[in-house]
């Protein structure tokens, strides 16, 4: 085989790794997306603004901090102490679960019954006021997010391909990594919508509000329970990107890049939401190394879109979605 | 007192159909124009030109298009900010390339163009509804600014990547180029703006108007009761994108000057020119106005109490501008999901009973 086509095949690998991780995001959408119809375009903010909460709580940044000193003329900045990783991450998880209840007690309940056009430009207002808060709490510099996931190339990998192909893979170890969390985000999902109460609950909200109203489900419990799940996937994805490539503003543009995956998928179908970032992930890869020279380069910025746009006009459903039945 | 139907007698139809039917609203409209056209462009100086009035007209243009789009025809677009580049980017190649051709014209035509890639981009919402179809139109919003980018013909090869405009006359007065004067700037989009807005307001009173709304309020029911939603909805997507290529073309010529694509036309003015409808009042082209101007006036504001009076660094000053749009745009939605405009009709209503409610 050629060198070319091994270099191919490694491009298709790492499309797929980051495939991983836009499914990632993704994820979260589907989630609220099945059990309230609400198309979260905050998901990305939340994904950021999470990994500024985190690393704000980690180096025990105060809150504010750049609004008390321009106001008031002190000079706060830390309290002083690191808090380990893992203690941070309970912590954050603990505010994206306030922050869902505040969102449901003061947004979501006020738009019951608005029409679903309406809920996203909600979300949009959301993503907005998230976007400046994470600013203002804890400045808008890049910082860096290390809660000790390993980085770089997996040399294990590496080996093993160059004894079998006599040619080493480069693939990073946080990629691997993303692949796993995101199989056991999946897993436990679907474990827990199939066999726990909540979940049960949760799939007969999705499936008719009134009708699980009627059985004496609380609406305001599911959504503040939705929110807070998917905060908590927002939280993990902030993590992993966070690694990658820094906490800053372009990290609440991956739910852009999102978007696309959700469209190829079907907004309603989890392995949807993971099949499609594989596909983006590979075609975007793959289209940038192959067509991406001869037209000036930088197609990802646009590729999935249009993929999924073509897509579309034949499947409007998606791939897995479900057919969509209108009725006068 | 003042507002009331009664006494003002409709003697043919002609007038039992006009805009106003109100006298009081119609003087007010015409004391309007007359301020804007006899009185402002004396007083105008540069710094209201450039921080308020220029822009809420370009925005005013912009935001009665997308919301023909999205107001009346119910097709959500977040594509904005890339029709307003091919506005800008087709005024600029025409201008460089005819020098001698009256830049309205130029204008006009950069508009034209918008419309037919608006069309193109429009046909997949044949198939493709609601989200989806938002979701799509960023894929015009995102490939227009990389080929704005990559191809180095649109921008005339400049080194930079950057257009700007030369300058050009109009009754040997120049309107774009940097030895513009305030007022020229001024008069030349309140012209469009009272053009555009003129058609706008009739073309949504009339045939075309009443199809787009059917399509926008069920576009099946439509199609049975004999709406063609293929005429329909391109159509909408023309005339949307015309004027939003006409806002674009102003945008760069005349109020910026120079622009470089991906700073002036990137999705932050989409979901600009959204916000202004949204605040504004959806289906109405008198919400355009208002929210244009709230979404110009506010950040000029926020930024004179903050940073003048509060003397906060101008970057938290901008983060909290973002934080303050994120929840007007919440607040709005749940109190007055029509937006300003709403408000206005309440008012007027109001005002109609006053001083006697019943």
């Amino acid at each position: 085989m050629s060198e070319q086509f091994y270099f191919a095949l490694e491009v298709m690998m790492n499309g797929l790794m980051a495939g991983v991780m836009y499914s990632l995001v993704a994820l979260g959408f589907v989630l609220i997306f099945k059990a309230s119809g609400i198309f979260n375009y905050a998901q990305g903010v939340m994904a950021l603004f999470a990994a500024l909460t985190l690393v704000g709580i980690q180096k025990g940044e105060i809150p504010f901090a750049h609004v008390i000193n321009a106001t008031f003329g002190t000079n706060l900045s830390t309290f002083g102490w690191e808090l380990p990783s893992i203690v941070a991450i309970v912590l954050t998880a603990a505010v994206m679960i306030l922050m869902a209840v505040l969102i449901e007690k003061y947004v979501l309940k006020h738009l019951v019954n608005q029409e679903p056009i309406i809920l996203f430009m909600a979300t949009i207002g959301l993503a907005f006021f998230l976007e400046g808060l994470g600013d203002l709490m804890w400045g808008s510099e890049i910082k860096k997010l290390d809660v000790g996931l390993p980085q770089g190339i997996s040399e294990t990998i590496e080996t093993v391909t160059n004894n079998w192909f006599g040619y080493g893979f480069f693939i990073d170890r946080l990629d691997i990594i993303a692949a796993v969390v995101a199989a056991i985000l999946v897993t436990s999902l679907t474990l827990f919508s199939k066999y726990t109460k909540q979940g049960r609950a949760l799939r007969a909200v999705a499936d008719d509000h009134q009708a699980a109203l009627s059985v004496g489900i609380s609406l305001r419990f599911i959504w503040v329970l939705v929110w807070s799940i998917a905060g908590f996937v927002a939280l993990v994805a902030g993590i992993m990107w966070g690694t990658k490539s820094g906490v800053q503003f372009s990290l609440s543009l991956i739910a852009l890049k999102a978007l696309p995956v959700l469209m190829l998928g079907g907004f309603t179908s989890i392995p949807g939401a993971i099949v499609g970032g594989l596909i983006i992930g590979v075609g975007e890869k793959l289209f940038e190394f192959l067509v991406g020279p001869m037209v000036g380069g930088a197609t990802e910025n646009w590729f999935a879109y249009v993929l999924a746009l073509v897509f579309l006009v034949f499947r409007p459903q998606g791939l897995f979605g479900e057919k969509i039945i209108e009725r006068v | 007192m003042l507002y009331r139907e009664a006494g003002d007698f409709k003697a043919s139809y002609v007038e039992d159909s006009q805009t106003f039917p109100i006298k009081f609203d119609r003087m007010g409209y015409y004391v309007t124009l007359a301020i804007a056209f006899g009185i402002i462009p004396f007083i105008i100086n540069d710094y209201w030109a450039n921080a308020v009035v220029v822009p809420f007209l370009i925005y005013a243009i912009a935001s009665i298009g997308l919301n023909i789009l999205t107001g009346y025809a119910g097709q959500v677009s977040l594509g904005t900010g890339g029709f307003m580049a091919v506005g800008a980017f087709a005024c600029y190649k025409l201008m460089t390339a005819f020098p001698d051709i009256n830049i309205i014209f130029l204008i006009l035509i950069s508009g034209g163009i918008t419309a037919a890639v608006g069309m193109a981009f429009g046909l997949p919402s044949l198939r493709i509804k609601g989200f989806y179809l938002a979701v799509a139109t960023l894929a015009a919003q995102f490939f227009l600014v990389w080929l704005f980018n990559k191809v180095p013909w649109f921008y005339n090869y400049s080194a930079s990547g950057q257009i700007s405009a030369p300058e050009r006359t109009v009754f040997s007065i120049p309107v774009t180029g940097p030895h513009t004067e305030a007022w020229a700037k001024y008069l030349i989009c309140l012209i469009f703006v009272f053009a555009l807005a003129w058609i706008a307001r009739n073309l949504t009173r009339g045939s075309t108007g009443r199809k787009w709304m059917a399509i926008r309020d069920m576009d099946i029911a439509a199609e049975i009761i004999g709406v063609n939603p293929l005429r329909a909805k391109l159509s909408a997507f023309a005339i949307s994108s015309f004027f939003v290529g006409v806002a674009g073309a102003l945008f760069f010529a005349v109020y910026l000057g120079a622009a470089e694509v991906g700073e002036a036309f990137g999705t932050q003015k989409s979901f600009l020119v959204l916000f202004m409808i949204i605040i504004g009042g959806l289906g109405s082209i008198f919400g355009s106005f208002a929210g244009a101007a709230f979404m110009v006036l506010l950040p000029v504001l926020l930024k004179n109490l903050l940073v003048g009076g509060l003397g906060w660094p101008t970057d938290l000053a901008a983060n909290f501008e973002v934080l303050t749009v994120g929840a007007l745009i919440i607040i709005f939605l749940i109190a007055e999901p029509h937006g300003i405009a709403q408000l206005w009709r309440t008012a007027k209503e109001k005002l109609r009973l006053w001083p006697f409610p019943h």
